[in-house]
């Protein structure tokens, strides 16, 4: 009695089973005009994933060329990481000193300037620190001697690796209970701060497209100190045998053609009133911001 | 507070609507967690059987491995699952990282140990006479051990559920071997991380709805399963 019901949960299992493989043709149904499955893995920031402009321009790339993207939003740090162990064929990061380090190492390809925002220092609108309208690295001053509550990404992120920029160019290492770190994504981090009531640096796309939930405000921004620039990063054969070139030079080619600029330029403006990204391709990285 | 009706009515209209991103996400748990569960019980049932009824040298050790592996971290296990599947990995020419296959490999080698444990525990727990009894009346060894794993029924079918309740739950593994891949590999757990960090936490709550759902609802079939004959009585 007892194995024939088991036999029966694993028929059911089965057919569970079957059912789901039913379906999965339809999911994978934009590369049926691929004359092969053609999948590529694309590493990227946590802030290209929450903003949501990675919903909006990935259908686009599948439907112009037949590749099926695997996204991994991880931190800029981890990206490059599996760029570098040849586990991802193509980046979209924005930790440009590590990336210029990174490709002089050899294994990448081409690096191209795709887009950019802006970094902004946000906290509550009490802003026991008074940065409000200070210059960056003024307000990392300010925040480390009135000891205020700032919370650190601290996963070695474009943005972590920006907020340790500032810190150095303070010059004033941070550290003391005053200075936490989370070690997870923007979002998770923004809502640490806001629970906190703490401040903390956020790429400006995600801090607008989670503002509606958060006790924060923009206290510091538009100094060209807070540039945040996107890059793409095609990986090559040096980097692993299974790394597709091929794949990281239709997205690269691709995400900086003018389609899918005008898609980057028009990203957030119907629901947020504003641009998240400036479209940036073939731009001269030294003049961006001026 | 609001955002915890605001879920309830999102998980109702999710299940109503019958949205397609969501009932792909729902299907994908279903499927990737009761088959780990399925390949747990293959796997477990045997070793744990084992375990209760054979007498060997490194039988405590084995014991004492699966019951530590009862605790064993998803995330840990994702790690490790990861780094074998990896293109530069032992594996990486399976290409499996970032599928749904993946995902089953890594909640199996979850669940396993759990089954393993708990079995050895339930047929340990069967009186010892009740063996000596089925050989005395004649019965060949292996309607004796089927008529073992029927006195046992009740904890054995708790094992399963210990199992499925185990991996249905998770992300630590899913979202590390599986990538939380929109349509591919999206889970109710990755994707009420995802809209948490998102900020869309009653679509977060909603998932979670969902998944306590279905939690439920294998649970329910089970017991019934568990607990019919024991009525019938």
């Amino acid at each position: 009695m007892m194995i024939q019901r088991l036999l029966a949960v694993f028929a059911w299992v089965a057919t569970v089973l079957l059912a789901g493989c039913g379906t999965a043709p339809s999911s994978t149904g934009p590369a049926s005009n691929a004359s092969a499955e053609k999948s590529l893995i694309l590493a990227t920031t946590t802030s290209t994933q929450d903003s949501g402009l990675l919903d909006e321009l990935l259908p686009a790339f599948t439907r112009d060329s037949g590749w099926q993207v695997k996204t991994l939003a991880v931190g800029s740090g981890q990206a490059i990481e599996l760029g570098r162990r040849g586990e991802a064929d193509v980046l979209l990061v924005h930790s440009p000193a590590a990336e210029v380090k990174f490709v002089a190492e050899g294994g990448a390809g081409s690096r191209r300037l795709v887009m950019h925002n802006d970094f902004v220092l946000v906290g509550p609108r009490a802003d026991a620190a008074k940065i409000r309208g200070t210059s960056s690295v003024e307000a990392m001053k300010k925040i480390a001697a009135a000891q205020a509550v700032f919370i650190s990404r601290g996963d070695e992120s474009g943005t972590h690796a920006k907020e340790k920029d500032l810190w150095s160019k303070a010059a004033v290492p941070p550290g003391g209970s005053w200075y936490q770190s989370t070690g997870q994504g923007m979002g998770e981090t923004l809502r640490v701060a806001s629970e906190k009531a703490a401040y903390t640096l956020s790429d400006r796309a995600t801090f607008v497209t989670q503002r509606g939930t958060l006790a924060l405000e923009v206290l510091s921004e538009g100094d060209p100190g807070l540039l945040n620039v996107y890059h793409v990063i095609e990986m090559t054969k040096k980097a692993g045998d299974r790394v597709q070139p091929d794949g990281a030079k239709a997205f690269a080619d691709w995400i900086v053609a003018p389609p899918a600029q005008r898609l980057i330029g028009a990203f957030g403006r119907a629901k947020f009133g504003q641009p998240l990204f400036t479209p940036d391709a073939g731009a001269d990285e030294a003049e961006l911001g001026q | 507070m609001d955002v915890l009706f605001d879920g309830l009515l999102d998980a109702i209209r999710l299940l109503l609507s019958g949205d397609q991103d969501s009932w792909s996400i729902i299907m994908l748990t279903l499927r990737v967690s009761l088959t780990a569960t399925a390949i747990a019980l293959l796997i477990g049932l045997p070793l744990g059987a084992t375990l209760a009824l054979a007498r060997f040298p490194g039988r405590r050790m084995v014991l004492a491995a699966a019951n530590t592996g009862m605790g064993m971290p998803p995330v840990v296990v994702g790690l490790f699952v990861t780094v074998l599947l990896w293109r530069s990995g032992p594996l990486g020419g399976l290409e499996l990282l970032y599928t749904p296959t993946a995902m089953v490999i890594a909640q199996a080698a979850i669940a396993t140990p759990i089954v393993v444990a708990l079995v050895a525990a339930a047929l340990q727990q069967v009186d010892p006479d009740f063996r000596v009894q089925m050989q005395a009346l004649g019965a060949t060894p292996i309607r004796a051990f089927a008529a073992l794993l029927g006195e046992a029924r009740l904890p054995l079918l708790a094992g399963a559920m210990a199992a499925f309740g185990a991996v249905v739950s998770e992300v630590g593994a899913a979202q590390m071997v599986g990538g939380n891949l929109a349509g591919q590999t999206r889970v109710l757990t990755t994707a009420a991380v995802l809209a948490t960090s998102r900020g869309q936490f009653s679509l977060a709550i909603a998932f979670g709805m969902i998944l306590l759902l279905i939690a439920f609802a294998v649970n329910l079939s089970l017991t019934l399963m568990q607990q019919r004959r024991t009525v019938l009585r």
